[in-house]
């Protein structure tokens, strides 16, 4: 009893199973994310004053995370390029490249808030800081999710290149999606909470 | 067009003998098994959220008298003497909402019929992700046992509503801390099985299944998972804010100044209550549809089995499901037309409500017209079926005065609410899973249920579920409010309406009673009852292509459909039924 089209594309929807399965996954992934992004708006807006970010927040530190993660995004893509052409040492490269980036943004994200606790910036300190550490926080926990995804992919996962390359491939390809959901909301947090 | 991975004909000799009792029974990945387990916790959770409301039932009948036997075994710090407290009654109010909504008729509705139907019907060998789909069930029960155990929390369970709203909620006691993170992993439970539900059905359809071949049934289960994908991810966010207030010292809910007995609350405030309602209802608006769309599916294949004819409006019904669906995102400020909206909001929210009344009139009519003319086979899961037409209209028509926010005003958070959402769950959708339990029992288990048994089930559930809640409509219109923990009993304005408590409580008992048939039905015909062919009902969908039960892997071959779901009564037919599965009329 075979599942079909794990690998292949069914005809007329032009898909395979996990592709569909990664949007919908990113979709709801969205409406998190939105929720809480329109509960910043509705919090600023009722809000008597609202400290500008770099009050608080360390902008340039903030600005290589930014510059890191959107890397590791360029990476991801030559990673599952690399499989798409069959080079399998280009992709440990480049899957490597990925996980080490998100490592390091996970570093200075470290730095960012230890700053914060050693300044006593703390959750209860005011609303600001309540919403700085609820979204990176779930935001870090996304970071650590796809690198345990992406180091899977590039230790022990990796046995499927040699049984079925095409399966593994899109398994590369999925986990890329999710990478990319991960810098995006980066891309949105970063002007939000440092800049505006 | 030939699938390429599933061709070949797998003549499914049973395939569970290298499995072992755990991996077929316990952490099975096979739909049915899924589906099973999750219908059987899911019929237990809504007994145990009934028997919480018949305890309450008690207090409310009878306020302040001590309950005999019972009540002195739930221990001093909930029923001292046997007099219920006011803490115990609100968490026994907040569980019965959570239990019966999130624990009950969701993993029922979705996890049981839709795990157990949906690849049959679509002419699947299982769900597109079986492992996700085990993994779905096993968020589900940590989740259901979570709020279980929260009983036993210091101060009890989350006694803040089933709606949980902050402030109350933010400084309650511990309980509400286990009821969220109960919530968190029923959330990831709900994202993995809807979209396993979506791949699967846009994936896995047989050969010639093509969208307006699919059975109402599917179509209502593909658009409630889409709503359980989009719209739980925000109360996921609540739950995260809430978490953070409750354990972080945030203030996300909490404004300035909040006094609570007396003193003003440490708190750095600045938190705004009304973010909660809004992300709350946002979920919970579409959940309501979650809990009635599966119901109308299982209603619709119903009816066309046994009236013998077509769905009337089978197109409309479906483009009315999908603009229901996209529809219920926008109506959720409707439960909040007393917190000071302006008019210009109110407005529109009650205006995209009126909207949303069509698509459901829409639906319930073609389901109504579809019996014109019918030879109805009078069947129980017929006759449950039949019930839950009147009575999902009684729940649906009484829910217009509560849309418009000028009638709101005065029903708000009155036990007219309370009778009207009862009406869409209660007779409502839980009857049109009893039919689906009726309907589809003979495909899990080989064996068809018992008529009479099933009979007297059917007409003792419609009298006292309409003894319960019709006395709610009085109530409610006299102006009593929903949440008093004596029933009324200490307003004036409530003094010439309270016998009907006590009417609706012993109701609620009766009802009890009434589901004895049931449950002795449900053990003693899986093992004891008439053994049936794989077409029991005559029916023309792809599940009853398969054997009952169908092996692993579901089709002896390949199923293929021909035609439409609903071909009943074909004039120039043989018989009264063409099965999609058939290349040739016979």
């Amino acid at each position: 009893m075979d599942i079909p089209y794990t690998v292949a594309a069914r005809p007329d929807t032009g898909l395979n199973n996990g592709k569909i399965g990664i949007w919908l996954f990113l979709a709801s992934e969205v409406m998190l994310f939105g929720a809480l992004f329109a509960s910043y708006v509705m919090l600023r807006a009722g809000a008597t004053d609202w400290p500008p970010g770099a009050t608080y927040l360390n902008v340039p530190l903030a600005t290589l995370n930014t510059v890191v993660l959107i890397s590791s995004s360029v990476t991801m893509v030559l990673a599952w390029a690399s499989l798409v052409k069959g080079d399998f040492g280009r992709f440990r490269l480049f899957l490597g490249i990925t996980i080490l980036c998100g490592l390091g943004f996970l570093v200075v994200k470290f730095f960012e808030y230890s700053a914060k606790f050693h300044h006593e910036y703390f959750p209860s300190t005011n609303t600001f800081l309540a919403i700085y550490f609820t979204l990176t926080g779930l935001h870090g926990l996304h970071v650590i999710g796809g690198m345990a995804v992406n180091s899977w992919l590039w230790g022990p996962g990796s046995k499927m290149w040699k049984t079925d390359p095409a399966h593994f491939t899109n398994r590369v390809e999925n986990a890329g999606l999710f990478w990319h959901l991960v810098d995006l909301v980066w891309i949105f947090l970063f002007p939000v909470l440092y800049l505006l | 067009m030939a699938q390429p991975t599933a061709a070949v004909p797998h003549h499914a000799a049973p395939e569970t003998h290298h499995l072992g009792f755990w991996r077929t029974y316990v952490f099975s990945t096979d739909h049915k098994t899924i589906g099973i387990q999750y219908a059987v916790t899911g019929l237990l959770f809504l007994l145990f959220g009934f028997s919480l409301m018949m305890l309450m039932r008690w207090q409310l009948a009878y306020p302040g008298r001590a309950l005999p036997l019972l009540g002195s075994l739930l221990g001093e710090a909930r029923m001292p003497a046997g007099i219920m407290l006011p803490e115990f009654y609100n968490q026994l109010g907040a569980m019965h909402g959570t239990i019966m909504v999130f624990l009950g008729v969701v993993p029922l509705a979705v996890g049981g019929f839709g795990n157990f139907v949906l690849p049959l019907q679509i002419g699947a060998p299982d769900m597109a992700f079986p492992r996700i789909n085990m993994a779905s069930y096993w968020c589900y029960l940590p989740g259901g046992v979570v709020m279980l155990l929260s009983f036993f929390a210091p101060g009890g369970s989350a006694q803040s509503g089933w709606t949980s709203y902050a402030p109350l909620a933010d400084i309650a006691t511990s309980g509400q801390t286990w009821w969220l993170f109960g919530m968190v992993f029923l959330i990831t439970s709900s994202l993995l099985g809807s979209i396993n539900f979506i791949v699967t059905t846009i994936q896995l359809r047989a050969p010639g299944l093509s969208f307006f071949r699919l059975p109402f049934f599917v179509w209502a289960q593909l658009v409630t998972s889409f709503l359980l994908l989009l719209a739980f991810p925000p109360l996921e966010g609540a739950a995260i804010l809430q978490l953070m207030d409750r354990l972080a010292g945030t203030s996300f809910f909490l404004p300035s100044g909040l006094v609570v007995s007396g003193q003003a609350l440490a708190a750095t405030g600045g938190g705004n209550p009304l973010l909660w309602q809004h992300l709350f209802w946002f979920l919970a608006h579409p959940e309501v549809y979650v809990l009635i769309l599966p119901a109308l599916g299982i209603v619709a294949e119903v009816v066309a089995n046994n009236t013998r004819k077509p769905l009337f409006g089978y197109r409309s019904m479906v483009y009315s499901v999908i603009f229901l669906g996209f529809m219920s995102f926008i109506v959720w400020a409707h439960h909040m037309f007393i917190t000071g909206m302006g008019t210009t909001m109110a407005t529109f929210f009650q205006t995209t409500t009126m909207i949303i009344s069509i698509p459901s009139v829409v639906v319930l009519t073609a389901l109504i017209i579809s019996l014109w003319g019918g030879s109805i086979r009078f069947t129980t899961p017929m006759l449950f079926a039949l019930g839950f037409l009147p009575m999902f209209g009684i729940g649906g028509l009484t829910g217009l005065p509560l849309g418009l926010a000028a009638t709101d005003v005065h029903l708000h958070d009155t036990y007219y609410v309370i009778g009207h959402f009862h009406y869409v769950v209660a007779p409502g959708t839980i009857f049109g899973l009893f039919a689906g339990v009726y309907y589809w029992f003979p495909k899990a288990t080989g064996r068809a249920m018992n008529e009479t048994l099933g009979r007297l089930h059917f007409w003792g559930s419609l009298v006292f579920m309409n003894v319960i809640f019709m006395p709610f409509f009085v109530m409610g219109l006299a102006g009593v409010s929903r949440r008093l923990y004596d029933g009324g009993a200490s307003y004036a304005h409530a003094q010439h309406v309270l016998q009907w408590n006590v009417v609706s409580s012993v109701g609620a008992w009766c009802l009890a009673l009434a589901q004895l048939p049931f449950i002795f039905n449900f053990f003693w015909s899986a093992f004891r009852g008439r053994r049936v062919e794989a077409n029991p009902w005559e029916a023309t969908t792809l599940e009853w292509a398969a054997p009952s039960p169908p092996p692993h892997g579901n089709f002896e071959t390949l199923p293929e459909a021909h035609r439409g779901p609903y071909e009943y009564s074909v004039p120039g037919a043989g018989r009264d039924f063409v099965p999609q599965w058939e290349a040739a009329r016979a």
